[in-house]
């Protein structure tokens, strides 16, 4: 894990890929921006509890996803049941990443839609390999964590929800 | 079946597992590139096909395996055997504009001058030298899904025996075949001119399948595609294949896996005894006659989490490359044997 000075809203990035996160959260702190981040990057969730005292409230948690790999969904699934139910409030988001190479992906679509809806958070397509869309996924990361902290007056993270409907689904 | 512009969710798996005659294939469809492949399991089987058309990325949630027989009556059991024990290189076809079944003599012969001239191509010319080759088209009957499906076609090509003896068989140097399974839903949408063969099965030196290739393609102005397959549908056929009966000898389930590593990529190979495969299956599969994709995932799981007990490596974070059992073995390259 790899924790920042604590400033205000901080994010957690899990997930298995550690150079992925490492590069992500890089992307990240590059980013222009008129507030402080602290990003804390885990494989796994629950958290050692011997820092509970001194850790900052966490307003964003992504999850990491690759698809090409069966043992990362099963890492996030067990990482899920750890958590407060009040971060599915708008708080939790999933990124997939590896979906471009098709023949690739032992992860099917479904299971990573349905997990989508069972928690009620979106889910952002993004591979991160390539610079362009690390930085585009950053700028994401970065305005939903400004809205989950309450720094975006009359926009609430309540409102990710209404966001997720995709016509797919109807 | 929905006609929106939209391509529909749906799979059919046609398994017979009965002991009675016929030959089984299974076969897969993804739709997003309208690929059917297929592999025959023993001619005393039952034909199997399996065919899912997707929304892009999604896999077939549920395959329904309709109890009977999909073997035709008119099948030529000789012809079928040939087709087995040998590799096949999958490629995808798009629909054949007017293929007609009443001209395969005509195309045998066009065929024929084409790979010669093709084959002489950079050759000095000698007069009166015949290169020898014969390419032949014959249909290939009672490999279909459904009555919809379009005859397969057989194309091979064959060297003449160079010996003056009458009794001299000319040696077969290169197959091909065409066939497409259960492809109903693509053949509504097809336009009457068009012949869909979707999946072309080649064995046989890569330059004949080139030459042919692209003789169909100037032809018949279709195209022709490598195909692959993924890790999912491998994990689907190494289900799916454990499932079948099979009384000859049974040989073991093997499944390669492949880890990214530096510098050089390790593959990891993982041999499961064909009776506890079928066992471990047997527990897994609730309905007879049906296999979801929950099912393909437990089994699998099963398999990974033994691997992990004793060598502590995730396999479910390395990539299955090929799957290989009784019945047939396919590779992610799109290479595929069938053995029983």
């Amino acid at each position: 894990c790899i924790s920042y000075k604590p400033f205000s809203l901080p994010e957690q990035l899990v997930g298995t890929d550690e150079s992925q996160q490492q590069q992500l959260a890089e992307a990240i702190l590059k980013e222009k921006k008129t507030f402080k981040i602290n990003i804390h990057v885990a494989t796994s969730l629950p958290l050692p509890a011997e820092r509970d005292h001194i850790r900052p409230r966490i307003d964003l948690i992504a999850f990491m996803i690759n698809m090409q790999s069966k043992h990362s969904l099963r890492n996030v699934e067990a990482s899920l049941s750890h958590m407060d139910a009040n971060f599915f409030l708008g708080k939790v988001c999933f990124l997939i990443t590896g979906v471009g190479r098709m023949n690739h992906c032992s992860v099917e679509m479904n299971a990573v839609r349905k997990l989508g809806n069972l928690y009620c958070s979106p889910v952002l397509f993004c591979e991160l390999d390539s610079e362009g869309i690390r930085v585009a996924t950053a700028q994401r990361l970065l305005r939903m964590l400004q809205i989950c902290a309450g720094h975006m007056p009359g926009v609430s993270a309540l409102f990710f929800s209404s966001l997720m409907k995709s016509s797919i689904d109807e | 079946m929905r006609r929106s512009g939209r391509p529909s969710l749906r799979r059919r798996q046609d398994m017979d597992t009965s002991d009675s005659g016929g030959v089984t294939p299974l076969g897969r469809k993804t739709a997003e590139t309208g690929i059917n492949f297929t592999s025959t399991t023993r001619f005393s089987r039952g034909l199997t096909f399996i065919r899912t058309h997707t929304l892009f990325g999604q896999s077939p949630a549920r395959r329904i395996i309709p109890q009977t027989c999909l073997l035709q009556e008119n099948a030529d059991p000789q012809k079928i055997a040939f087709l087995l024990r040998k590799q096949w290189t999958l490629y995808s076809v798009t629909p054949m504009y007017k293929f007609s079944y009443g001209n395969l003599k005509e195309y045998s012969r066009l065929l024929s001058a084409f790979v010669a001239a093709e084959k002489r191509k950079g050759l000095a010319v000698e007069v009166g030298n015949d290169l020898g080759i014969k390419v032949t088209l014959s249909t290939l009957l009672g490999l279909k899904g459904t009555d919809q499906d379009q005859v397969a076609i057989l194309v091979q090509i064959a060297s003449r025996s160079q010996l003056p003896c009458e009794n001299a068989e000319d040696k077969v140097v290169w197959s091909g075949w065409f066939c497409c399974i259960s492809g109903d839903d693509l053949l509504e949408s097809v336009p009457d001119d068009f012949t869909c063969l979707s999946l072309f099965l080649a064995n046989g030196a890569e330059s004949y399948t080139a030459i042919v290739g692209s003789w169909f393609q100037k032809t018949f102005d279709c195209y022709f595609s490598h195909l692959t397959i993924s890790p999912l549908n491998l994990a689907w056929m190494a289900a799916m294949w454990t499932g079948c009966k099979v009384d000859s000898h049974m040989a073991a389930t093997e499944l390669v896996f492949s880890v990214p590593c530096i510098p050089q990529s390790l593959d990891i190979s993982y041999a499961i005894h064909p009776e506890d495969a079928k066992a471990l299956w047997d527990t897994v599969q609730k309905t007879p006659g049906e296999v979801t994709q929950e099912e393909v995932n437990l089994f699998m799981d099963c398999l990974y989490s033994h691997f992990h007990r004793h060598f502590k490596i995730h396999l479910s974070a390395t990539r299955l490359v090929k799957v290989s059992t009784s019945i047939a073995s396919a590779h992610c390259d799109g290479n595929i044997k069938v053995l029983n």
